[in-house]
C-alpha cells in the first residue's frame, strides 16, 4: 500500500519527478538545441532565455508560424515536456520537428531552461 | 548548382505541388522531392495526408534557416581575414556544402509547394553570432565546430519527425556532411574526439 501511495505521489507530480539536473541540462543544450537556439539571440528558432512561464510564441522580433504565435499555451514543465517529445504533435502546425526522446534528457533541459529563466 | 543534387526534371509521378494531390487528398511526395535532395531518380511514390506533407516542409524549411545561417558564419570568417590557408580553403570548401544543401533544400521546398524561407542579413546573423568576440582564428574555428555539432544534432534530432521515410534519410545524409565538417574542425582546434560511441543526438 505505501508502494502505491509512493508510486501515485510521482506520477501525480508529473514528467520531472525525478530529480533533474540543469547542469547537464546546459551541456545537453549546447549540444543539441545551440544548433537552432541561442539564450540571448533569435536564430533559425527563438531566444529561450524567460522562456519558462512565458506564452508559446510571444518573443516580440521572431516570426513564429501562426500555429504557434496564436497557441494559448503557457511554457511550464509539462507543457515543455510534450513539446520536446513530438513538437508537432503538441501544436499542430509548428515548424520545429526536433524530438528529445529520452524523458531524462528532457527533464535536464527543462530544468537548465527554468534556471536561465529566473524561475 | 550541381546536376548531381538537383535535377530540374520532373521524375515519376511528377514534382508540381497539383501533381501531388489526387482526387482523394493524398499527397505523392516521394518520387520527385527525394530525388532532388537524393541525388537519384526514383518511381516509387508514397501517399501522404496533406497536413503531413506540410509538417516535412516546414522541417525542411527549418533545415534551409539552418543552412542560411551556416552559409553565412562562413562567410563572416573568410571575410575577417583571420582565416590562413589551409584552414581558409577547408572553410571555403564546408561553405560550398552548406549551399548545396541550400540549394536542393530551397528547391525540395518549392517543388513541395512551399515557399522556401529567406537568408536573413548579414548584420543579423553577425549579431546573432556575436561575431564581435571573433578575435581569432581559433575562435573562428570553436563557432564553425559549435554550429556543425549543433546542425548534425538538429538533422539527427528530426528524423523521427519526417513522415516521408525518404526525406528521414536525407536528413541523415545532411547529418553525416554536418558530422564530417565537426570532425574537421575538431581536428584542426586539437581537441579529443568523443570517448564514447553514440555520442551524437545523445
Amino acid at each position: 500500500m505505501r508502494l502505491l501511495l509512493i508510486l501515485a505521489a510521482f506520477i501525480a507530480a508529473g514528467p520531472t519527478a525525478f530529480a533533474a539536473d540543469a547542469n547537464r541540462g546546459a551541456e545537453l543544450y549546447e549540444a543539441r538545441c545551440e544548433g537552432c537556439h541561442s539564450l540571448d539571440a533569435n536564430r533559425v528558432g527563438p531566444k529561450h532565455r524567460g522562456v519558462f512561464g512565458r506564452k508559446v510564441g510571444s518573443v516580440p522580433d521572431f516570426g513564429y508560424s501562426n500555429a504557434v504565435r496564436n497557441s494559448p499555451v503557457i511554457w511550464d514543465e509539462t507543457t515543455l515536456d510534450r513539446w520536446l517529445t513530438n513538437p508537432q504533435a503538441f501544436i499542430a502546425g509548428a515548424r520545429m520537428g526536433f524530438r528529445v526522446s529520452e524523458a531524462v534528457d528532457r527533464a535536464d533541459l527543462i530544468a537548465y531552461l527554468r534556471r536561465e529563466s529566473g524561475k | 548548382m550541381n546536376p548531381r543534387i538537383y535535377s530540374p526534371q520532373p521524375i515519376g509521378r511528377g514534382v508540381s505541388r497539383r501533381g501531388f494531390f489526387d482526387s482523394s487528398g493524398q499527397v505523392f511526395l516521394s518520387a520527385g522531392a527525394v530525388a532532388l535532395l537524393a541525388g537519384c531518380a526514383g518511381n516509387a511514390a508514397t501517399p501522404m495526408s496533406s497536413s503531413s506533407a506540410q509538417n516535412d516542409v516546414a522541417i525542411l524549411n527549418v533545415a534551409l534557416g539552418l543552412e542560411h545561417e551556416a552559409i553565412a558564419a562562413y562567410q563572416l570568417g573568410a571575410e575577417s581575414k583571420l582565416l590562413e590557408k589551409p584552414v581558409l580553403d577547408v572553410a571555403v570548401l564546408f561553405q560550398t556544402h552548406h549551399k548545396e544543401h541550400r540549394d536542393a533544400l530551397a528547391a525540395t521546398v518549392r517543388k513541395l509547394g512551399g515557399r522556401p524561407v529567406e537568408p536573413k542579413t548579414m548584420n543579423d546573423y553577425a549579431t546573432a553570432l556575436n561575431a564581435s568576440a571573433i578575435k581569432s582564428q581559433g575562435d573562428i574555428l570553436k563557432l564553425a565546430a559549435r554550429l556543425e555539432r549543433g546542425a548534425a544534432n538538429a538533422y539527427l534530432g528530426v528524423i523521427p519527425s519526417f513522415k516521408d521515410a525518404e526525406l528521414a534519410k536525407v536528413a541523415g545524409r545532411l547529418a553525416a556532411d554536418e558530422t564530417m565538417h565537426w570532425t574537421a574542425l575538431a581536428g584542426a582546434l586539437k581537441e579529443n574526439l568523443p570517448a564514447k560511441a553514440l555520442s551524437f543526438a545523445a
